[in-house]
């Protein structure tokens, strides 16, 4: 068994591994040559639709000052709501996990709560911090990412196999040792979607914040202020950067994510 | 230790669940002595898992004195008296088998050196060294449920209570941890509790067994099992095996429960 646990990742090799990409690579590159030569040449799409792909790269290369400076700014604001709106949350999802009356009486706000389109709070905030605080958006932000993360680790916390916490119990464990040894590894799943979720909403949350005011450098003024300008292919730019530095977020709690659960079958690999 | 030996002394047990709701046990008495392997068999809604979790002091009874190591079953756990084995091997993922065996050792606050000492002896008592590194969910559930065994004995509890721990597993599997169980009760003299629904399990294993009667749950009868230790494969073939079968079957028959009559069943077309 432990020959095959060792040998079959490798065995599975590198040529293969290239084999199982090349349908999703082959569909890219067409994708792409759709962008640039089908929408515009055969179908007739304007500019102002949708720039050639060549164009947005152009826009990409020679506009790069101003879209890293908006990308960092915003960049910054998605990050910095993301670790306090999910910090935050982890920390009360623990608290109402460890005093169960108080999870009950809260519970069905939180989940009603996070049915509430915040992104509509968005130009509110600058009444709250001021028009050119970065703070509006950073808020924006975390609260975007505070409830599904609140909700989703809750849930991880809570629904543990009872006959854990009996065979916890059996061992006088405190109930410190139940949180630190088994609610909070097992909530771990639980609280890596949220995360990913999370990352998704921080992201959404800056940019569209930036539409209502805040640093006039930020990525989402310079979608803005483009389209304004009719230079659509930096407003695609923008957005563009915009769409990376989302999946590249994404990616980074992905892999963080396969860190910490490492032991993880999802991450590891069923052993044949 | 109590006066008169016993590991466990159960009196005047009675279990109620929910203010005026389901009498699950009512009024059990019972001794286990030191090194006895007693077994309690019932249809299912017994409260023969009750029972057990009561004895563990997971669950708390209604009425009535449960002692272990004669304390209070509280105290007993607090004091980590005895170890426990469920259905389910309830183990922990994100814990290698070592250290899953090692929990209760974390728990007691043994060193490193000598967890790690202690976790080696394990493995080799349920014949899983060289699987220290694995995960639990890369081990098949015979073994897994080892594992669990290894883990229940790692801090030599001088009790066991063991709820159906094989009642997941196939026949043959089955069989062989039976014997397997014998031997590492035979080599720590402990004492153990053993819950199972299988006629042939309880009489191959035990010393007693405690045959109980569905709702309320109540000791129907008390077999002794004359069989000579150890016990070995050949032991469910002796003439002796089959009466003992057939006392305990009779016992169960008498507590008139229809869920008898599927384990029966079953039990019949095995054989």
């Amino acid at each position: 068994m432990s020959s095959s646990v060792s040998t079959a990742a490798p065995s599975r090799r590198l040529g293969e591994r290239i084999r199982d990409w090349v349908p999703a690579v082959v569909v890219f590159g067409l994708g792409l040559a759709a962008w640039q030569w089908l929408l515009p040449d055969v179908l007739g799409v304007e500019e102002f639709l949708l720039p050639r792909f060549s164009d947005v790269v152009g826009a990409l290369v020679n506009e790069r000052d101003l879209l890293l400076r908006g990308a960092w700014i915003t960049l910054k604001e998605a990050v910095g709501g993301f670790v306090l709106g999910s910090g935050v949350a982890i920390v009360v999802a623990l608290v109402l996990a460890r005093w169960r009356p108080f999870g009950n009486a809260l519970m069905p706000y939180m989940i009603a709560a996070n049915a509430i389109p915040i992104i509509a709070f968005a130009p509110i905030t600058n009444a709250w911090f001021g028009l050119l605080s970065p703070w509006s958006k950073v808020t924006i932000a975390a609260v975007l990412c505070f409830f599904p993360v609140l909700v989703n680790t809750l849930r991880g916390l809570t629904s543990v196999d009872p006959e854990s916490i009996e065979l916890m119990r059996s061992y006088a464990a405190s109930e410190r040792d139940v949180f630190r040894r088994v609610r909070i590894p097992s909530s771990l799943p639980y609280v890596f979607s949220a995360l990913k979720v999370a990352s998704v909403l921080a992201m959404i949350g800056a940019v569209v914040g930036d539409y209502f005011g805040g640093s006039l450098e930020a990525l989402g003024i310079v979608v803005l202020s483009a389209v304004n300008l009719s230079r659509y292919a930096t407003s695609w730019a923008a957005i563009l950067v915009a769409s990376i530095m989302g999946i590249a977020f994404y990616a980074t709690i992905s892999g963080i994510e396969r860190y910490a659960m490492r032991w993880h079958p999802s991450v590891r690999g069923k052993a044949s | 230790m109590s006066a008169d030996g016993s590991v466990v002394s159960i009196r005047g047990l009675t279990k109620v669940f929910g203010k005026g709701g389901v009498t699950a046990l009512q009024d059990i008495d019972l001794e286990v002595g030191r090194g006895e392997f007693v077994s309690l068999i019932g249809p299912s809604g017994c409260g023969k898992s009750t029972l057990l979790r009561i004895v563990g002091d997971i669950v708390e009874p209604s009425e009535g004195d449960v002692t272990v190591n004669g304390k209070p079953a509280r105290k007993a756990r607090l004091d980590r008296d005895y170890g426990i084995v469920f259905q389910a091997p309830v183990l922990y993922d994100w814990r290698t088998v070592a250290k899953n065996i090692a929990l209760p050792l974390e728990m007691l606050g043994w060193d490193r050196a000598k967890r790690a000492e202690r976790v080696r002896d394990m493995l080799e008592l349920v014949e899983l060294t060289g699987f220290e590194r694995y995960h639990p969910w890369q081990l098949s559930g015979g073994m897994q449920q080892r594992v669990s065994i290894a883990r229940a004995f790692s801090f030599s509890p001088a009790l066991l209570l063991m709820d159906e721990p094989f009642g997941a597993l196939d026949e043959m599997t089955r069989e062989r941890l039976n014997i397997e169980l014998l031997r590492i009760w035979a080599e720590t003299g402990s004492t153990v509790i053993f819950v199972t629904h299988s006629i042939s399990e309880a009489v191959f294993l035990s010393t007693r067994v405690v045959v109980m009667s569905p709702r309320p749950g109540r000791v129907a009868s008390v077999v002794p099992v004359d069989l000579p230790q150890p016990r070995t494969a050949a032991t469910r073939e002796e003439p002796r095996f089959f009466e003992l079968v057939t006392e305990v079957r009779e016992s169960l028959h008498a507590t008139g429960a229809d869920e008898v009559e599927e384990t029966l069943a079953t039990e019949d077309e095995i054989a």
